[in-house]
């Protein structure tokens, strides 16, 4: 399995894993898993329009992702972003059922955009992923700190001179982008997976932010390539094993988390007496 | 301009669609001291403090901070907002909530410095939060929380400390602890601290000077000069009584008014 062809997959399952892992810390973070389940599937209906046209399904990727990311930053202001969020969906699913009816061959194709063909990722396929990977992992690392303040508390954030619409309105546009250069190697359900999973698994293990994120990749990283393994031995959907693998790690992570408060409230209890005593 | 005032608030009115929310509403703050903004919910105290923050537009007057007109984002601004919700499974410390006010607004990564270290953990010793400094920050107390937010706010050393109802929420032991607590960093960092609240009577053992408001307007003072009948009644429009016992203070209308926005301060409760 680690023959010729399947350089590419390794290579691109590797750079996709690093994006989701950072994208999708501040994903979980922002309690944005909804917009991450939107955009990729809606703009899926995107590559369906290009492909008609005769275009590179990138770039049918890349509008639709983006409309639908500014979409959302622009109208969906607090409380109403879940229902602006969902029109945008259900939009652009709309207008991918209308570009489909029109094209009679390519059924394939259409499965490849919503499961992934990452078995299949050819050479000049790595080159845009790659190039948008960077973009979008820079630009999470330059907003960093913001993003921390804007996702816990937004009124801090304006006080001190960041306006959280603005940087949410950047994170959508990350997350387009991250969408755009994935969605073609992993399909659209699976990228949402590997956005949701592992991140929310990360965050059981540490208690900071940084150590967090990086738990967020490696965690991403182990999931991706443990699935491509097993996908390439059993011939089942690197997707299947994706889903399986995210949700075994969260489980994991719980458990691990609820055996460690538990330890904690015992060491508390165990304390108590001393305090009171003290007083 | 008294020499010591850090914000200035000069007949200042907003309006939303028509309706006054702040009323020729003036009065400074001063360095070192504790002003409590006292008003029942919906008189413009939120309005009046998001003004001061640049957040609200101003139809009239003018809001200086230590001098100068205010901007939206000046570092001599500290701010606790009234209710942060944080989510217990946040991968964040308090040591790290309390960090993040060093730098949040900045782009990139650096690794914060020793001093910077040292400034965090003298900051958490300074409000009584190293006992729960490695704790995550969502699964704190309310109390715990309001320490680490004030925490947050004071390590950028502002001139000016901004609370929008720290006080809502909290057990009374809590409220009695969070009120030290801001008397203790006003005198130690000679920060001017105003704090929002419905409720005065926690407040009059530190409180040195009060921004009584009521439908948008204001009378400001110590406060001897302010809680007094004869101001209150004209503030109000119609005649209230001060009444003080047991070392606390007590707003009453007399019967038939509608008082409502009286009562819900005045604190009144049989017991």
């Amino acid at each position: 399995m680690f023959a010729g062809f399947m350089a590419n997959a390794w290579l691109a399952g590797t750079i996709v894993a690093i994006v989701a892992g950072v994208v999708g810390f501040f994903v979980v973070l922002r309690g944005a898993a909804f917009p991450a389940h939107a955009i990729p599937n809606g703009a899926f209906a995107g590559a369906a329009g290009a492909n008609l046209i005769g275009l590179n399904p990138l770039v049918g990727l890349g509008v639709f992702s983006l409309a639908a990311a500014l979409g959302i930053g622009t109208l969906g202001r607090r409380g109403r972003s879940d229902a602006v969020t969902a029109l945008a969906l259900v939009t652009m699913l709309a207008l991918g059922a209308a570009l489909l009816s029109q094209s009679t061959e390519y059924e394939p194709q259409i499965f490849s955009l919503l499961f992934g063909e990452i078995l299949g990722v050819s050479t000049s396929q790595i080159i845009p992923v790659a190039i948008l990977a960077v973009v979008c992992v820079t630009a999470i690392g330059l907003l960093y700190r913001r993003l921390l303040l804007t996702s816990l508390a937004p009124e801090i954030a304006a006080a001190r001179g960041v306006r959280p619409q603005v940087v949410d309105t950047m994170f959508l546009i990350v997350l387009a982008c991250s969408t755009t250069m994935t969605v073609p190697v992993v399909g659209a359900f699976l990228i949402f997976t590997l956005m949701i999973g592992p991140p929310a698994a990360a965050r059981c293990f540490s208690d900071r932010p940084g150590p967090a994120l990086g738990g967020s990749v490696v965690i991403a990283l182990l999931t991706l390539w443990a699935a491509i393994a097993c996908s390439y031995q059993t011939n089942w959907p690197v997707g299947f094993y994706v889903g399986v693998f995210s949700a075994t790690w969260y489980g994991v992570g719980r458990a691990y988390l609820a055996s460690r408060r538990g330890r904690d409230a015992t060491t508390s209890l165990v304390r108590a007496p001393t305090a009171s005593g003290s007083l | 301009m008294n020499e010591r005032a850090v914000l200035e608030v000069e007949k200042v009115s907003v309006s939303f669609s028509g309706r006054k929310i702040l009323d020729d509403v003036s009065f400074e703050v001063r360095r070192g001291e504790f002003t409590g903004l006292i008003g029942s919910n919906g008189v413009g105290k939120t309005t009046l403090l998001r003004a001061i923050l640049g957040l609200q537009r101003i139809d009239a007057g003018e809001i200086r901070v230590t001098g100068a007109p205010h901007r939206r984002g000046a570092r001599s601004l500290g701010y606790v907002p009234q209710k942060v919700i944080l989510d217990p499974d946040v991968p964040m410390r308090a040591r790290d909530f309390v960090a993040l006010g060093l730098d949040a607004e900045r782009y990139g990564f650096t690794r914060r410095t020793k001093e910077q270290h040292a400034l965090v953990e003298q900051m958490l010793v300074n409000v009584d939060a190293s006992e729960f400094a490695d704790r995550r920050v969502g699964g704190l107390s309310g109390g715990e929380q309001q320490r680490v937010l004030i925490a947050h706010a004071l390590i950028s050393q502002p001139e000016l400390l901004l609370l929008d109802e720290p006080l809502a929420n909290l057990d009374p032991a809590s409220v009695q602890e969070i009120v030290a607590l801001l008397h203790r960093v006003a005198g130690e960092y000679q920060v001017g601290v105003l704090l929002s609240a419905h409720e005065m009577n926690a407040l009059l053992p530190v409180m040195d000077r009060i921004v009584y408001l009521t439908d948008g307007r204001a009378a400001s003072g110590t406060t001897e000069e302010v809680v007094r009948s004869e101001v209150l009644s004209k503030l109000y429009g119609h005649h209230v009584d001060v009444i003080k016992l047991h070392g606390r203070v007590f707003v009453v209308a007399e019967p038939g008014r509608d008082n409502k926005d009286i009562a819900e301060h005045s604190n009144l409760t049989v017991s």
